[in-house]
């Protein structure tokens, strides 16, 4: 290997955005970002969990994109409920979009949904989680213990489990689940 | 000899390292019983199962209690970055490890001091940081599924979560995302692609699909990723051509799935059990061809 083209790589630049009245929240982990973003949307804050810039992608990362005049306001909250964000920075560089696009495959008693890399199964006629599967982090095989063989209903959520952003992908396509087996 | 780098989801499982056999529904490394399910040790099950069909040593690991929160993770980076130099293998697979960019380079500096370098395989979050890094193209192989693959095609995307939608994928696309991951340099050596149609590719191009036997309900299954790249792991350390190894493995674990007559809501322990049948007619098969 060429040390030299090791060293030399650096992340791509990104497409601008407009995003000038806008800051970010960093926190050290991504557990701590899922926490926040509960507590934030709980108060109804107009947050969103995006990835980070590039300068200070680590790997496995979340931020949360805030209204930067109400910093201050937003600071306190965390405060209260025990969230130390490392940064609460203006965005100085594109964020990246979480995927949005959600694919459903119907097996007929069973219904699987993707949320980016993560699938989730359920048997239609139980409702019951009969798997998980996808995904590349460490919660991932944690999750589809804790998740299979529960109902929809009983299940704990992948948000409060969860640590990674694999996690938050789960949490996305068990709100789709969710929404679908409501109709 | 195979190594496997990975996790274990049980906060209570040190960091072990040391050659792991099956006992029933479980591994044993270390005096250390894993249960066998989805993940890395899933993929141990196969590559273990696999080896013994082929009467070749059982596979080395390197395991760490880790449910996300990373510190598992981040102890077993420190290791590998430690001690692997001391170690030799002819194959090195990694797993299941929080991806984290700075400590993925170091574990690569580690490899170069080992005496032989071995061939190195990279699936789920240890791929998601190898492509992270830059540094795909050190990789002999990489096992993605469709959605992995156009990560990989993605050169902007960190992680899948954020792959664009406009290469997200449908697998009538998986030939075009596999030109533009070689074309960004994001793929490893080889790739093993695995979806309804399985795609062996390098960066001349693809050099194989595999598409028979047919079981739909396989896709819902946690964890046939990871008895594929096991099975392909086990057959690079015994000796066979990535490609080859490839192939047959796709082959493997088809026909094992086939064999274990799945509904999405199947263990995978189901399909492990059916691979020394699926595994010794494949071979026969593919000796038949020789012939």
């Amino acid at each position: 290997m060429s040390l030299r083209r090791f060293w030399q790589r650096k992340p791509k630049v990104l497409a601008a955005g407009g995003q000038a009245d806008q800051g970010i929240l960093v926190f050290a982990n991504t557990s701590e970002v899922i926490r926040a973003e509960k507590v934030l949307r709980a108060e109804g804050w107009p947050i969103k969990v995006m990835g980070p810039p590039p300068g200070i992608q680590s790997g496995c990362d979340l931020v949360i994109q805030f209204p930067l005049m109400k910093k201050l306001e937003l600071l306190r909250i965390l405060t209260e409920n025990r969230l130390s964000p490392l940064q609460a920075v203006p965005v100085t560089g594109p964020l990246l979009k979480p995927v949005d696009l959600f694919q459903v495959k119907d097996f007929g008693r069973y219904l699987m949904v993707r949320a980016a890399n993560m699938k989730l199964t359920v048997d239609k006629e139980t409702r019951m989680i009969v798997n998980v599967s996808g995904g590349g982090c460490p919660d991932v095989p944690y999750l589809a213990y804790q998740l299979v063989g529960q109902t929809l209903e009983a299940a704990p959520r992948p948000r409060d489990l969860g640590h990674t952003v694999c996690g938050y992908a789960l949490q996305l396509a068990f709100e789709e689940m969710e929404r679908l087996c409501s109709r | 000899m195979l190594a496997v780098v990975g996790t274990i989801p049980d906060e209570e499982l040190p960091l072990v390292a040391g050659p792991v056999t099956v006992d029933g529904q479980f591994l044993v490394i270390q005096g250390h019983k894993v249960p066998i399910s989805r993940g890395t040790a899933g993929l141990l099950a196969a590559a273990a199962t696999c080896l013994e069909v082929l009467r070749k040593p059982a596979p080395f690991a390197f395991l760490v209690g880790d449910i996300g929160r990373g510190q598992g993770s981040s102890r077993l980076y420190e290791y590998l970055t430690l001690n692997l130099g001391r170690y030799q293998f002819s194959t090195l697979t990694f797993h299941y490890v929080l991806p984290i960019v700075d400590w993925h380079n170091r574990v690569l500096f580690a490899v170069q001091e080992m005496a032989e370098r071995p061939r190195l395989i990279a699936d789920a979050g240890f791929m998601y940081v190898a492509k992270m890094s830059g540094q795909a193209p050190e990789y002999d192989l990489f096992t993605p599924d469709a959605g992995e693959l156009a990560f990989l095609a993605d050169e902007e995307a960190p992680h899948p979560f954020y792959t664009r939608g406009f290469i997200l994928h449908e697998d009538n696309q998986v030939p075009e995302l596999i030109a533009r991951a070689y074309a960004y340099d994001n793929a490893a050596r080889h790739l093993l692609v695995k979806g309804q149609k399985d795609y062996v590719a390098t960066k001349e191009g693809i050099v194989a699909t595999i598409a028979e036997p047919v079981t739909e309900a396989l896709e819902p299954i946690g964890g046939t990723g990871d008895s594929l790249t096991g099975i392909v792991s086990a057959l690079i350390a015994a000796g066979f051509d990535i490609v080859l190894a490839a192939i047959l493995a796709a082959r493997v674990n088809r026909v094992a799935g086939y064999l274990a007559h799945p509904t999405p809501a199947t263990n995978l322990r189901e399909i492990v059990n059916q691979i020394p049948a699926a595994l010794k007619l494949v071979l026969k098969e593919h000796h038949g061809k020789g012939k």
